[in-house]
């Protein structure tokens, strides 16, 4: 089988002076182009390193990444991560943020002009282009978040990488934000892998959901479908029987089989 | 955008004619956004200038009536200002040799610490980035660093008058290895801080060691180093006019030196005042410089 992004028996140990930990065990992942994916799981139960590891930004210990069937091993824009902090660089404007990706990108296959078109069609994809002069410091949450999606996308990615994308977020503008990426999936068919720690947010938003069992030692414990229809609505979902089973499976595997001792 | 609203009303003022006694006050009233403005302007100015002038007042008086009488070993500042009226009014003047005005002798030493100093920016930002960014730099330069930067500015001058066998660069040399420090140690600062967040931008976008260097590095770190700036311009001052006592020629601290040695005390006290503003002016200049360029990096 043609797998467009493959984890590939994926181990990852820390190690600490003679201490070591073993954060994911065996991790085994397929995902097909154009797909939406969730991980799921408890804090600590290493779903956040192993993004990291897709994103190239840490090594794996044993195993790897393949990408349209070639391995990747090292941080690159055709794997662009939105980060839960947004980090966009704060002496940059919104404009200058998304550009810095863009230059690289493009620098060879676009001229100056259209890759200062292709930085305002990627902010408005995300309703930010009126803001585009703005430093971060003078913008909300919510529109850090959207410029940080428009700062990934521009770069054109293979896979689109968000990790908690929404974390930091409040509820109403996290909901807003679902919307709009939901929206930009439809519209452009990205193959996407979320991170995320929010129930209703991974069935909203995926085709599948890959639940983690606690760390250490963290496995796939189970990969559920959502078999729901594309385009989703959030009100009509809210009593879809279909949606509502799944929600079910994903509560019961965190909170009965995998409850999480330490909860803190 | 507001400038053709401001004419407007500007015109509009002077229509009525000046005579009539009332309308200073409707003057006023109606130009009110632009007046009151001012008026605010004013009053902050003067709301810091005005204290620290009655202090130096007071300070004028009181040393007045201490060293105004006679035997008194300093002079008072009346006797300050009759001795030192030419040199006051005529900084310019050239007789040769070491016989000028103030404006040479504090251009002189101005110079000097330009050279000194920005060759300590340089070096120091880089050494700094490198200690900064790389552990085994750090390990093995850090220790170094603190044992020199304890060394007394001065305590270097006769090694590079030895090793430089002229003045000139000897006195260079001292401002550098006396401003160079806090540079070094306040850029790695700077360098270690760089959230991980931003190297990870980097990491996915592929900047290369350059481009992360000058868009991540240089705009990340510029609090901590224009703090290292504004701590090496302050040092090189000081060590400037010790170091020009020493080596002689035209300069502000030969000058101070030469004053005492001819016993003209009031030209010490006013070269000590220039030397205390100048000082004050570079340390406003690097952190009013430091304010423009790292606008916005602060604020999260």
């Amino acid at each position: 089988m043609q797998a467009y992004l493959k984890l590939d028996h994926i181990d990852k140990t820390f190690t600490r002076g003679s201490a070591t930990t073993e954060v994911l065990k065996d991790i085994n992942l397929t995902i097909e182009k154009g797909e939406y994916v969730s991980i799921i799981g408890h804090s600590g139960c290493g779903k956040s390193t192993l993004l990291n590891i897709v994103a190239g930004l840490t090594g794996a210990t044993n195993g790897g990444v393949l990408l349209e069937n070639r391995e990747v091993n090292s941080p690159g824009p055709d794997r662009a991560v939105v980060f839960q902090n947004h980090s966009l660089l704060p002496w940059l404007t919104v404009y200058e943020n998304v550009k810095l990706g863009v230059d690289k990108v493009f620098a060879r296959t676009k001229s100056k002009a259209e890759r200062d078109a292709w930085v305002m069609h990627n902010l408005s994809l995300v309703q930010m282009a009126h803001a585009k002069d703005k430093r971060p410091s003078e913008i909300s949450g919510g529109m850090k978040q959207r410029v940080g999606i428009a700062r990934a996308l521009a770069m054109e990615p293979k896979v689109l990488l968000l990790d908690e994308p929404f974390g930091a977020l409040d509820a109403l503008t996290r909901a807003h934000l679902q919307d709009s990426v939901m929206a930009l999936h439809q519209k452009l068919g990205n193959t996407i892998l979320m991170i995320t720690h929010d129930v209703d947010e991974a069935v909203l938003l995926s085709d599948r959901i890959v639940m983690m069992t606690n760390g250490p030692s963290a496995r796939i414990g189970e990969v559920l479908e959502v078999p729901l229809a594309r385009p989703r609505k959030r009100l009509e979902l809210a009593t879809n029987q279909g949606y509502l089973k799944c929600r079910q499976r994903v509560l019961e595997f965190l909170y009965e089989r995998h409850s999480f001792v330490e909860a803190a | 955008m507001s400038m053709p609203a401001m004419k407007t009303e500007v015109s509009a003022v002077a229509i009525p004619p000046a005579t009539v006694a009332a309308p200073v006050v409707t003057m006023t009233l109606k130009r009110a956004p632009r007046a009151e403005a001012y008026a605010r302007m004013a009053k902050e100015t003067a709301a810091r200038v005005v204290p620290p002038l009655i202090v130096v007042a007071l300070l004028l008086v009181v040393w007045e009536l201490i060293c105004r009488r006679a035997g008194s070993s300093l002079p008072p500042p009346s006797k300050v200002f009759k001795d030192t009226k030419e040199l006051i009014f005529d900084p310019f003047f050239d007789h040769g040799g070491i016989d000028k005005g103030l404006f040479w002798h504090l251009s002189a030493s101005l110079q000097r610490v330009a050279y000194g100093y920005s060759l300590a920016a340089i070096a120091g930002i880089a050494l700094g980035t490198l200690v900064g960014q790389s552990v085994w730099a750090m390990r093995g330069l850090d220790p170094l660093f603190q044992v020199l930067r304890t060394i007394p500015p001065l305590a270097w001058l006769p090694l590079s008058l030895a090793a430089f066998r002229d003045g000139q660069p000897s006195a260079i040399f001292v401002i550098f290895i006396t401003s160079v420090w806090p540079i070094i140690i306040n850029t790695a600062v700077g360098i270690r801080n760089i959230p991980q967040d931003y190297r990870n931008v980097a990491a996915v976008v592929q900047l290369n060691p350059l481009e992360f260097f000058t868009k991540i590095m240089i705009p990340a770190a510029a609090p901590y180093m224009f703090t290292g700036l504004r701590i090496g311009i302050g040092l090189s001052w000081l060590a400037i006019v010790a170091a020009e006592m020493l080596i002689g020629g035209v300069g502000i601290g030969f000058f101070i030196w030469d004053a005492w040695n001819s016993s003209h005390i009031s030209e010490i006290i006013l070269a000590l005042s220039y030397v205390g503003i100048i000082g004050f002016v570079l340390d406003r200049l690097i952190a009013g410089l430091g304010k423009i360029v790292t606008r916005g990096t602060a604020a999260n």
